[in-house]
């Protein structure tokens, strides 16, 4: 047990648990945000992705100790009301079937169109390629990025 | 267990659509004080105008929870955006609520219509009454009845209190499809707001108050059991309360957190004892089937004698592996055991099984065990089983507090229930044009049901009948199972026996195809040319409709028109869960040459005949999502035993598809007015012939054992 602080969208949260707990489970049980989900426990899916700092990491396999005194930003803290242009695209474009890895994949969007702003097929591929969803909604994923990136439908 | 095998719970639904209508009248009357309106368990309508709509199925991504509804609301004559719904738990109000074998719109089209034409006639009632006008003066419209001759109108919620009062009409009139003004749109899924901001509550989310954490170490041979084990190390770990056994072959490790819980499991020694299964492997399961082969069949389908014509005959054999659902959100349960009570939290598609297991698993009785059902990441049929919530009512009264139970990854592929693996053995006998005068399909697997203990009638897996029936009107045409003996746990997975009869079927059809150098196309049109109807069960399959969706893909895909250099295509059609389905998939080979080349999917081109479309955008996303998922089962999904354990752990060794292998699917709905059909799973079984088919076309090799890239 040792006290790890970090920010967590915007707020600073000081946490009492093992320095090598990942940070998914201290976001989810300890700070109740349970947006970021559990799929794999070994970074092969992207469901637990979060930005740390601006990145898309997976929280997964990323012990708190290393984002201490960093800036955690999850699904909840994305946007104030919810309403972030890839949310809205989403909804949009009717990607979510389950919806379970949909959050993941948001945030890993989120990280690309925040360095490129107008995503190709192949940069969006390429971001991509790491969350897994098994309802197989990529192509929507995809034109949802696009419509985001374009402010409309592509 | 259950006493009816899922299959047959399935068809009683079906069947008991007209009945169900009487069996879920709730005490009517005795809510007029509070002045809303519930005229049946489905439906509630409050004095402020929100009409509640309660979905009696579980959503797992399939759109339930929007498609549904919309088949009440049509008929209620209701303004969509005053709806609400509310999800049903384990009940006896609604008959069967398993979410399996495609079924939720088929099992509900008729009671949810009914109860919302029966809650219009009343409400128009109820209008004409407090008006004193004739009742064929009013009308329903947008949640309103309106008098268009005084041009008066009253809100339902206005109406609720006086239509509570009134005699429910036995039989009420419902509407024709050219009036439909919701069902057959593209209604937004009201499910998605809530999942893109993270506030959508999975079995996983679920939360109570001192709610202890669990993961459990299970057996990792098939059959084996704890013979001891030591918690010294696992007591150490912060946060751990708890470590015993759960059964004959668990440990449970409880603690403060999931991280706690699954750090306690780390470090537990045990001692296992392996059982008569430490011997058992991928090749003796392959062995056991060839050898249960030469059994006795039983005839699943048969017209004339394939045996007693004469001509060229052909004959190949398919084989498939175990394949396993992996959904997104691993296992879970979340249980609260208190002396006479067990509640659960559970993302299940089989909430009355998961009461009834737990009842007997904790000694208490049906009605003592209150399950809530929770979004669901995902199915595909793994949620059929109640494991999951077995263990977690087990634990949660060993330990007389909250529980949730978590699988990881690893747990959920190593103790998961597994399509079963099947051998196919096919021969024809063709005529002088070189078309099948015969056909004979042996399809050996072990029984899903029978494996479970359920009734396999005639030695006859009770599942065969939605999956496994005949496509082309042959004269001579048997269709066989034989029950193999396996002991790896099998489960239903996403299109259950119809992904395995379909690869054989439309393999070996492309064979002949190509045996007689024709046009696999014009050879399957040319199959169907004559209207028949193929009586098999309860289901009656139309050669028309099967032409159909082979013509609107075909059509759709440019069949005649040349490809582009390097582009190779394949066909496949198959019907399942009653619906009708036809894909056209276009390849190259990449990585080449000859030996090493893999395929690329570009685009895949599904044609559909599922009867009336209730929502095109759900539609859509359940054919490109079965093909992506049947994609990845046709690529690489193969699960394998070693020394009596499954060998895959993760998506790195079990590897489903990702965005880019993801191909273009489009998707095309032969416009129907019939009753609406299954949709959640005929688009995965042509998938893979149609590929293999393709990649015939491309390399001359024919692929008779899947997953193609092993």
């Amino acid at each position: 047990m040792a006290d790890t602080t970090l920010r967590v969208n915007g707020n600073e949260k000081r946490v009492s648990v093992s320095p090598e707990t990942p940070l998914l489970w201290v976001l989810r049980d300890t700070l109740a945000l349970t947006g970021t989900k559990f799929g794999c426990g070994a970074g092969l899916c992207g469901a637990c992705t979060v930005h740390v700092d601006g990145s898309a990491i997976r929280s997964c396999s990323t012990p708190v100790s290393q984002v201490a005194g960093k800036s955690v930003t999850t699904i909840e803290g994305l946007s104030a009301n919810g309403l972030h242009v890839l949310q809205q695209a989403w909804i949009a474009e009717e990607v979510p079937q389950c919806g379970y890895c949909q959050t993941g994949q948001i945030m890993t969007a989120a990280a690309l169109l925040s360095k490129t702003p107008n995503p190709t097929d192949d940069q969006i591929t390429q971001a991509m390629n790491g969350n897994l969803c098994r309802c197989g909604t990529y192509e929507r994923i995809r034109k949802a990025i696009h419509r985001a990136a374009g402010g409309g439908a592509r | 267990m259950s006493p009816l095998s899922r299959r047959e719970f399935v068809a009683a639904g079906v069947a008991a659509g007209a009945g169900l209508i009487i069996g879920f009248y709730l005490p009517h009357g005795g809510e007029s004080k509070q002045e809303s309106f519930s005229p049946n368990a489905y439906l509630r309508i409050a004095p402020d105008n929100k009409v509640t709509i309660v979905v009696a199925r579980s959503e797992m991504g399939q759109g339930v929870r929007t498609a549904l509804p919309m088949i009440l609301a049509e008929e209620l004559e209701a303004d969509w955006k005053q709806i609400e719904i509310e999800q049903a738990g384990a009940s006896t109000l609604f008959g069967d609520q398993t979410t399996g074998g495609s079924a939720s719109i088929r099992t509900t089209w008729d009671p949810m219509r009914k109860a919302g034409a029966t809650a219009r006639e009343m409400l128009i009632s109820a209008a004409a009454v407090a008006w004193g006008v004739p009742r064929s003066s009013c009308v329903a419209e947008s949640g309103r009845i309106k008098h268009s001759a005084s041009g008066r109108s009253l809100g339902y919620g206005e109406l609720a209190g006086r239509a509570a009062l009134l005699p429910i009409p036995a039989d009420v009139p419902l509407k024709q499809s050219k009036d439909y003004k919701i069902v057959g749109q593209r209604v937004a899924r009201l499910d998605s707001p809530a999942k893109v901001k993270g506030e959508a509550v999975f079995g996983i989310d679920f939360a109570l108050p001192g709610m202890n954490f669990a993961v459990l170490a299970r057996c990792p041979t098939i059959g084996g059991k704890v013979s001891g084990f030591d918690d010294k190390e696992s007591k150490k770990i912060s946060g751990v309360s708890y470590v015993g056994k759960i059964g004959d072959s668990a440990v449970a490790v409880v603690a403060d957190s999931v991280w706690g819980a699954m750090e306690g499991r780390r470090v537990l020694n045990i001692a296992w004892d392996d059982g008569q299964n430490k011997d058992l492997n991928t090749a003796s399961v392959t062995a056991a089937l060839k050898q249960a082969a030469s059994k006795k069949a039983a005839s699943i389908y048969s017209v004339g004698d394939p045996a007693k014509v004469s001509g060229r005959k052909i004959s190949a054999e398919y084989s498939l592996p175990f394949m396993a659902h992996a959904p997104m959100e691993p296992g879970n349960c979340t249980a609260n055991f208190s002396g006479t009570r067990c509640e659960l939290w559970a993302p299940t598609q089989v909430p009355q099984d998961c009461r009834d297991s737990v009842a007997q698993a904790v000694s208490l009785d049906p009605d003592q065990v209150k399950v809530n059902v929770t979004l669901m990441g995902g199915g595909f049929g793994r949620r059929l089983e109640h494991d999951y919530a077995v263990e977690a009512a087990l634990v949660s009264k060993v330990i007389n507090a909250p529980v949730k139970v978590i699988w990881t990854r690893e747990d959920d592929m190593r103790f998961s229930t597994y399509r079963p693996a099947s051998l196919h053995q096919l021969s024809a006998t063709l005529d002088g044009s070189g078309f099948p005068i015969a056909l004979t399909h042996r399809l050996i697997a072990p029984s899903i049901s029978g494996q479970k203990g359920q009734p396999t009638p005639g030695n006859v897996d009770p599942d065969l009948p939605d999956e496994a029936g005949p496509v082309y009107g042959l004269p001579n045409y048997a269709i066989e199972y034989v029950m193999a003996e396996i002991p790896v746990p099998l489960g239903w997975m996403r299109s259950v026996y119809a992904l395995q009869a379909a690869f054989a079927l439309e393999s070996f059809i492309d064979e002949l195809a190509v045996a007689v150098a024709k046009d696999p196309l014009k050879y399957r049109l040319h199959l169907l040319e004559k209207d028949q109807d193929l009586q098999y069960f309860t289901n009656t399959w139309k050669t028309a409709r099967m032409r159909g969706v082979l013509q609107l893909a075909t059509e759709k895909a440019g069949w005649d028109k040349p490809l582009p250099a390097g582009r190779f295509r394949g066909i496949a059609c198959f019907g399942c869960f009653a619906t009708y389905m036809a894909e056209v998939v276009e390849i190259s080979m990449e990585g080449g040459p000859t030996e090493n080349a893999q395929p690329r999917v570009h685009r895949v081109v599904a044609a559909v005949d599922c009867g009336q479309v209730v929502n095109p955008s759900i539609l859509e996303q359940q054919i490109q999502g079965g093909i992506v998922y049947a994609l990845a089962n046709a690529l690489r999904a193969k699960i394998t035993i070693e020394k009596g354990r499954v060998v895959q752990g993760n998506f790195d060794d079990y590897a489903p598809l990702r965005m880019d292998e993801t191909p273009v699917v489009e998707v095309y709905a032969v416009p129907s007015t019939e009753a609406p059909t299954g949709i959640g799973e005929p688009s995965v079984p042509p998938l893979a012939p149609a590929l293999c088919n393709a990649i015939y076309a491309a390399t001359k090799k024919r692929v008779r054992a899947l997953p193609i890239l092993s």
